[in-house]
């Protein structure tokens, strides 16, 4: 199959090329030089359009057990919002917690052509790979938790050497089909079950005598030197906590140079001046990350309405449940593993802490000044829910509507906030760095999130509007490699996506260590606990892509 | 999981009938016939062991081409103005491609084993709780409250793997563990400590307990209650085991939803659960709802996943609507409102209920039915004759399930496809 795209207006910063007027070839699904004189089997006349590759969100929870608890939870949240079945498209429902056929539709429908989940517990990669494998049109991807579970804690507090557990971390993303590693609340998961109610970054663990700040150090460490692409991916300490902007500056200067990913920002940014004691910490987390080169972070934008926070840290859903909205929630300790907390959560433009964490998030996104290192997320669904891209998009590239939103929220917030003095203006360059280039770079996707010559071709093209809502909520195409799959905001054809992991080595024998392991204190064998290719490939419809990790890192 | 070619004996084999998914059995299979040779229990080994008897489709009562059957299929869900589809003793893969099936043909989709599940699911959706997993309850319980449940008659291994195990990865020693049964006595002697020590057994009558869950959640709350006796227990008794709760450092409580068969009994799984919501102000315990055998779990969270509600849910509007009362097959079966029934269950032999209507029953081979049904398309079972996943109770861990034998059954997701393409 071949296919020209014609004279759209091309933002495709990988390769720097920033609103040029260009052609696009596809030959087979990837997008190549030129069609060396073949004539196309189809031509898209895009003059006038604006042609990025396809979104890339970093941060999404699509799939997995916190994401089903969160779909039971909230029957009320569904039928508010049904998605009857038409055309292509089967029956599903959206808002908070989608299904995932919806989730899939909904995605493709605003230009994205990839999605990452970033909290899969190792014991539930499973159902994980299972509900991504049921989200149409995405490809998607896979952090694996560790850090609060025992086997790592033994090794870290037995003293255990640095190779040993980079070994552990490998056999754990490879075994859980992963791409990466995600720490959230380090070591609090696991202190939670032994009735520790916080644990800052330098206090002990009540049983393992570890702290955070070692967690951290020790698996960056171990991801860096493995060579994988992707940062450790860093849920910090005291999520919510007023004053805890002071945690996550130590958290930056603690991990001593190593790369390292900090998520949903926004939520880890909280200084307690003001008679409130509640107030913006996003300055100095930005001068911070302005300042440190080895830092990346994506923001957990919140958006006012309902929704529901679904997180592994349970320790710190437990202490916010009293605020949930509606009035139920779901912890759970997991399997010596780490555990679940889903709260669901309205938050009020009228509210003064809902209304200043809107500000906190969007003074991120203004004052962080290089849009490699900061990502666009709600952290979906617990800042809001991911269908709200188009209008976050809108705050950052419109001041004017940025400000007369402003106007509208909690005066006191609005008054303590410096969002208002911001006049920074996010381009459509920036906006490809942000959910596309950036996003594949930070993951290691050499062929995706670029229009050059050699990408999968998942390619999103827009009209142009001033109205920059409207122009992110309804693209004219998306190809997704090489197929037109939506067409002027509708599911033309469903396709299934491929899944993106990593393989690092490892040296085998910790295999034997981790057999007698699971024999021992876990309910399962170990030979049951590793995904096989079969059950991700089995009925053809998802694909494993494998990405190469920079073995010249290892030590 | 090993196969040991020559003997055509495997080993780590996985349960998919067990809620609580034992992965530890080692099976001999010649043919046809499959033998539990360890760790099968009264509800596993029946299952693995269940006979093959027919291979063949059959409409009417007739044996009939796999082609004639699936269209027979077809027109009934054609003809139909609403087919409701129960069964669901499945896997993961044939309840996503049921779904498929029940979303074009705008069918309810509800499951012979529901019913517990739905008690707790109403108590989630209304209140939520704080639940744990049975690798925790293996390493940390110190205290187990079994409420108003006989838990080794529906999971016969559930103390021997998870209570009386050998160590655990925090110095405790199990043999000391605490077993309380609170409502009913258990069947057994499952409870019985190593060391001999019998579990603490506080009996009521099945209609009283509700009430006790209601002052156990009081008690734990810190209500003085007036009552000198609930449902005939002391409240001294019951004061006794809250004290024995609020001293632990890691107790759970757990039911067996399906045993408490009563009506509004989630309102008492409620009370169970805000009891142990309210221990965990000053110290830790969770919940564990057991259930989860021959795919109870499974269906259901596929369901969940992929409609955005757990199980009875009807698609007859062209969009999912749950409704755990209206959706319930029963009820439709008797109010006249589903015109056709289909019955897939390829764990589970469990056969359809009469109802009078016209029956497709996707079904395991070796089902047998007092009534012939219309079609009957028996199949193979996921974790004996093809490859699958099932969830255990905890909804945590999907197992996987490997196929140990081929006898030339079709799986119940390639026959539902089949269906789905003759709509």
């Amino acid at each position: 199959m071949l296919i020209k795209l014609t004279g759209g207006t091309v933002y495709d910063p990988a390769n720097g090329i920033d609103g040029q007027v260009r052609n696009l070839f596809i030959r087979d699904g990837r997008i190549v030089h030129s069609l060396n004189g073949a004539t196309p089997d189809h031509e898209y006349d895009l003059r006038g359009k604006v042609v990025m590759a396809g979104a890339i969100d970093m941060h999404t929870h699509i799939g997995g057990g916190k994401v089903t608890i969160a779909r039971n939870l909230l029957p009320e949240d569904h039928r508010a919002d049904p998605e009857p079945r038409r055309g292509l498209m089967r029956a599903g429902c959206g808002h908070a917690a989608p299904s995932t056929l919806t989730t899939g539709y909904r995605y493709a429908e605003m230009g994205y052509t990839a999605g990452f989940e970033p909290a899969v517990l190792p014991i539930n990669a499973r159902q994980a790979h299972m509900e991504m494998a049921d989200v149409p049109l995405l490809d998607v991807g896979g952090y694996v938790m560790l850090g609060s579970d025992d086997f790592f804690l033994r090794l870290l507090s037995s003293g255990s050497d640095q190779q040993l557990i980079n070994d552990y971390v490998a056999w754990t993303i490879r075994s859980a089909k992963a791409i990466g590693i995600k720490v959230v609340n380090p070591g609090g998961i696991s202190a939670f079950k032994f009735n520790q109610r916080m644990l800052d970054l330098d206090e002990k663990h009540v049983y393992y005598g570890v702290t955070p700040r070692q967690i951290l150090k020790s698996l960056a460490r171990a991801v860096h030197e493995l060579g994988v692409p992707h940062p450790l991916h860093v849920h910090g300490c005291n999520l919510g906590v007023p004053g805890n902007v002071e945690t996550t500056l130590n958290t930056i200067s603690g991990i001593e140079g190593l790369p390292m990913h900090l998520t949903h920002i926004q939520f880890h940014s909280y200084g307690v001046e003001g008679d409130r004691k509640f107030s913006s910490g996003a300055a100095r987390v930005a001068e911070a990350i302005n300042a440190n080169k080895n830092i990346t972070i994506d923001v957990g934008q919140i958006l006012f309405g309902q929704t529901v926070t679904a997180s592994g840290d349970s320790m710190r859903q437990h202490a916010n449940a009293g605020h949930a909205h509606p009035d139920k929630w779901v912890c759970m300790d997991i399997e010596c593993d780490a555990g679940c907390g889903v709260v669901p959560f309205k938050y009020r433009d009228k509210n003064f802490v809902n209304a200043l964490q809107w500000c906190i998030g969007l003074e991120t996104f203004l004052l962080i000044e290089d849009p490699w290192r900061v990502f666009l997320t709600t952290d979906h669904p617990n800042g809001a829910p991911f269908t709200t891209y188009p209008h976050l998009i809108r705050l950052l590239m419109d001041k004017s509507f940025r400000n007369d939103m402003l106007s509208t929220v909690n005066p006191e917030a609005a008054a303590l906030s410096t969002l208002g003095t911001l006049d920074r203006e996010y381009s459509l360059y920036e906006i490809a760095i942000m959910t596309r280039a950036g996003a594949a770079r930070l993951l290691g996707l050499t062929d995706r999130g670029h229009l050059g010559a050699g990408a999968a071709a998942d390619i999103t093209v827009y009209t142009d509007q001033a109205d920059k809502e409207k122009m992110f909520t309804r693209p004219d195409y998306v190809f997704k490699d090489g197929e037109l799959v939506v067409r002027n905001g509708e599911v033309v054809k469903v396709v299934w996506g491929n899944l993106h992991t990593v393989q690092p080595e490892f040296d085998g024998g910790i295999e034997a260590r981790l057999r007698d392991y699971f024999d021992r204190y876990h309910t399962m064998k170990l030979d049951n606990f590793v995904i096989n290719d079969w059950e991700i490939e089995g009925d053809g419809r998802s694909k494993i892509l494998v990405h190469p990790c920079h073995q010249g890192a290892r030590s | 999981m090993t196969d040991n070619t020559m003997a055509r004996v495997w080993d780590n084999v996985p349960s998919p009938f067990c809620g609580i998914a034992s992965d530890d059995l080692k099976i001999e299979v010649a043919g046809p016939s499959v033998r539990v040779l360890e760790n099968g229990d009264a509800v596993t080994t029946p299952g693995f062991e269940r006979s093959v008897t027919d291979t063949a489709p059959r409409v009417g009562g007739k044996p009939a081409s796999m082609t004639e059957a699936v269209q027979r299929a077809a027109a009934i869900l054609k003809d139909a103005r609403l087919a409701v589809f129960s069964g669901f003793g499945t896997d993961v893969n044939d309840t996503r491609a049921a779904l498929s099936l029940i979303d074009k043909a705008r069918g309810v989709f509800d499951q012979a084993r529901a019913g517990g599940g739905v008690r707790n699911l109403l108590v989630l959706a209304d209140s939520g709780w704080i639940a744990t997993t049975l690798a925790e309850v293996k390493n940390r319980v110190e205290v187990l409250l079994i409420f108003g449940s006989d838990v080794e008659g529906a999971f016969p291994r559930f103390f021997e793997r998870f209570v009386w195990n050998q160590e655990t990865l925090f110095g405790q020693d199990p043999a000391k563990r605490e077993v309380i049964y609170l409502g009913r006595a258990p069947s057994g002697n499952a409870a019985v400590s190593p060391d001999g020590r019998c579990p603490q057994v506080i009996e009521c009558a099945p209609e009283h307990l509700p009430e006790l869950a209601a002052a156990l959640s009081a008690l734990v709350r810190g209500a003085s209650l007036q009552a000198e006796t609930v449902g005939g227990v002391p409240v001294e008794v019951l004061q006794g085991v809250v004290d024995r709760l609020k001293r632990s450092s890691y107790s759970v409580v757990t039911w067996v939803a399906g045993q408490l068969d009563f009506p509004h009994a989630d309102l008492t799984v409620q009370q169970v659960c805000q009891a142990v919501t309210a221990l965990n102000k000053e110290t830790r315990a969770a919940v564990l709802p057991l259930g989860g055998q021959d795919g109870d779990r499974t269906a259901s969270q596929v369901c969940a996943w992929l409609t955005g509600y757990p199980t009875r849910v009807s698609f007859a509007r062209g969009f999912p609507e749950y409704d755990p009362y209206l959706n319930d097959t029963a009820r439709l079966l008797s109010e006249g409102e589903a015109d056709a029934l289909v019955w897939v269950s390829s764990l589970s032999a469990v056969p359809p209920p009469a109802a009078g209507l016209p029956t497709v029953v996707v079904g395991r081979s070796g089902m047998q039915f007092d009534t012939e049904p219309e079609v009957y398309i028996p199949v193979g079972v996921p974790g004996i004759d093809h490859a699958g996943h099932m969830y255990r109770c905890d909804n945590v861990v999907a197992m996987p399930l490997y196929p140990l034998r081929d006898c030339g059954l079709t799986s119940a997701a390639a026959v539902l496809a089949a269906i789905e393409q003759s709509l």
